[in-house]
């Protein structure tokens, strides 16, 4: 009975194309600006480290300002990034399985062995050999620096697949060496794709910024004796002249994470920080109240509000925006069964329940759901489109893949039904003898 | 077969109420063929549609094939008109988009008949009435006296035991009109109970026995004078 009802639906629609076409494109638009902002919250809100969520942790301290909150409208949230003598005092302890200080560097790279190639600048992180295996950063060639190359800051360079293509044509590089700033490093690994989103281990930079084009030991960026190319933020009156000066400051700028693998140590590590902050205290730093937070990724993006209110409030306008639409099209689903009333009318004389015009009217509802749910895809797809267009490094928030595909006609076929009910319940009480002299 | 024992039927509105039957009770036996005259207005059209369930009644008795309908579910009414009872109406009633196969095609889909079952059933009704060769035909593509057979054939390829005839040559030419009603004839001679409502006089008289309706109430009834033919029936 389903293909027979199908093929009366879709002879229906047929009838009257006009109505069809609006029905279809009242429920595509619909669909298609929720899937547009769906597709967006649903990336933003994501978390790309799930399966390590219950042990990556990371770490924040509140070294601020004692006369007034980093974050005004947060102002239990400490700083974000610690500083450089914390990261390295914290670097120290032994509690965690894994442990990262980082920051974000820039370099110019030059591309000797390409022709054709001019000098360019190159976003870089400055990190431990931790860092690729608590993140699961997978590699395509070599892996990563071991821990004498952090500690004695070994000129060795991990390259992202993107670059390693542009300067070695995807080719295993390892063992060769790239220029940064007329110098040379050299190439312990390659990454394979990794683009997480957000981008959780640094908030402060952009959380939808593409990862690093290079990695270097973190020790590597001290002996430069250059500043953060990421955020850094201060608060104290202090002199800043030199480096030295910088990384004794109280100026926050480096990204702590730590790997502890069960509750003993969260807790040890926990213990650890505190100790060490009321130690500082003695010493005239750490002016604020206690409040140092181990934080796993998921809360760690929701209190840096990766997801941001606006967000989550254009997801609900997009949905109420469907509403509206649903409400245009009960109105022409009624009108356009109405006007088929006479042919319902005949069917009940000639032996149709009211549960089979009930399902036959249903499923020509589900296919004019199917039908918007095509064309809330394409609206999407354009929508996304638009959205990558106004905005750089958007790309990867604005991928419509196939699960929001599937979302998408999911929406289409329920909101469908849900708008269809109505319109169909009202048909199916087609009085058989009301229309029998006038069909 | 068929009996109507004090059927009264009231249409009522905010302003005024209509009484389109009062008291009115018939008896069809099974195979007969009677013709149902009247003036408009009388209550014939209601009579027939309580007959074939298509509405119900506010008062009164009514068995078919001694089974009193008055009590019985939506469903169950749909269930009867679908596997008992045949309609022909004035005017056809076909589905404009559906070509004849498919408009014939409409009562068997709701019987759950398999697609062989359905398929020979709609050829030997439309063979029947003389429209093998139109399957693929709409509605549009025949004439008038062509659209009514096709409505023949959808009511016939059921098996209905009653054939129920709403003016089924009113919208006909007197040619046409002779060709259906000696359809009907031959119809009822294979055995189904045919009740057709009618203004033509000439055509009420080709039915074994004419009821005259005026005011909701049968004022004028044959007997019982011509025995009807039982054969198999038509299609099935």
């Amino acid at each position: 009975m389903f293909s027979y009802n199908l093929r009366l639906a879709l002879k229906s629609l047929r009838r009257a194309p006009g109505v069809a076409a609006l029905m279809i494109g009242a429920i595509g638009l619909g669909v298609g600006v929720c899937v547009t902002t769906l597709t967006v919250w649903r990336v933003m809100s994501s978390n790309p480290i799930i399966h390590k969520n219950d042990v990556l942790y990371a770490v924040t301290l509140d070294n601020w300002d004692p006369n007034q909150p980093m974050y005004p409208t947060s102002p239990e949230l400490p700083p974000n990034q610690v500083t450089y003598r914390d990261a390295m005092a914290m670097y120290a302890s032994d509690i965690p399985a894994r442990k990262v200080a980082m920051r974000k560097g820039m370099f110019v790279i030059d591309p000797v062995d390409v022709e054709g190639l001019k000098p360019y600048q190159i976003v870089s992180r400055f990190t431990n050999a931790d860092f690729f295996p608590m993140f699961d950063v997978p590699f395509q060639y070599g892996g990563p620096w071991d821990n004498e190359a952090d500690e004695s800051a070994q000129p060795v360079v991990v390259l992202s697949k993107r670059t390693n293509g542009k300067l070695f044509g995807g080719q295993d590089s390892v063992g060769r060496l790239v220029q940064l700033d007329g110098k040379d490093y050299k190439v312990v690994g390659v990454l394979d794709e990794w683009a997480p989103t957000p981008k959780y281990y640094d908030l402060t930079n952009g959380a939808f910024e593409e990862p690093e084009d290079l990695f270097l030991p973190f020790s590597v960026g001290i002996g430069l004796r250059r500043q953060s190319a990421g955020n850094t933020n201060c608060w104290r009156n202090q002199t800043l002249n030199t480096f030295d000066e910088f990384l004794q400051s109280d100026c926050v700028w480096i990204q702590y994470w730590v790997e502890l693998p069960d509750w003993d140590r969260v807790e040890q590590f926990q213990s650890f920080i505190d100790n060490y902050v009321r130690e500082q205290k003695r010493l005239g730093r750490f002016e604020r109240p206690l409040n140092n937070h181990l934080r796993r990724p998921d809360e760690w993006m929701r209190v840096n509000e990766v997801v941001r209110d606006d967000n989550r409030v254009l997801v609900g306008l997009s949905f109420m925006f469907l509403a509206v639409c649903l409400l245009n099209m009960i109105g022409l689903l009624l009108a356009k069964f109405l006007g088929a009333a006479p042919i319902v009318g005949l069917r009940r004389a000639l032996g149709a329940s009211r549960s089979e015009i009930f399902n036959q009217h249903l499923v020509e509802v589900g296919v004019i759901g199917v039908g918007g749910g095509i064309v809330g895809i394409v609206i999407a797809a354009l929508g996304l489109f638009a959205i990558r267009n106004l905005h750089d490094n958007y790309d990867a928030l604005t991928r419509l893949d196939i699960p929001m595909g599937l979302i998408a006609l999911a929406i289409a076929l329920v909101s469908g039904l849900i708008a269809g009910l109505y319109p169909t319940w009202r048909i199916c009480r087609t009085q058989p003898a009301a229309y029998l002299k006038t069909q | 077969m068929l009996q109507m024992q004090s059927i009264s039927k009231v249409y009522r509105t905010d302003l005024i109420e209509t009484h389109a039957l009062r008291e009115f009770s018939l008896t069809v036996r099974e195979g007969e063929f009677v013709a149902v005259t009247g003036p408009s207005g009388s209550g014939k059209t209601t009579f027939l549609n309580i007959a074939g369930l298509l509405e119900t009644f506010d008062t009164g008795t009514y068995k078919l094939d001694d089974l009193d309908v008055s009590r019985l579910s939506d469903d169950a009414r749909s269930r009867i008109r679908n596997q008992k009872i045949g309609f022909i109406f004035q005017s056809f009633n076909l589905i404009p988009d559906l070509d004849v196969f498919d408009n014939v095609d409409v009562p068997l889909r709701y019987r759950g008949m398999s697609a062989s079952e359905r398929k020979r059933r709609i050829g030997e009704a439309l063979e029947l009435v003389g429209l093998a060769s139109r399957m693929k035909h709409i509605p549009a593509q025949l004439s008038g006296g062509q659209q009514q057979r096709v409505a023949i054939a959808r009511a016939l390829a059921g098996s209905p035991r009653f054939l129920l005839a709403d003016e089924p040559t009113g919208n006909l030419d007197s040619l046409m009109a002779r060709q259906v009603v000696d359809l009907l004839e031959d119809i009822n001679r294979r055995g189904t109970t045919i009740v057709m409502v009618t203004h033509d006089p000439e055509l009420a008289r080709r039915a074994h026995r004419n009821v005259h309706v005026m005011d909701g109430q049968v004022t004028d009834m044959q007997p019982f004078s011509v025995k009807p033919l039982v054969a198999a029936s038509a299609v099935g």
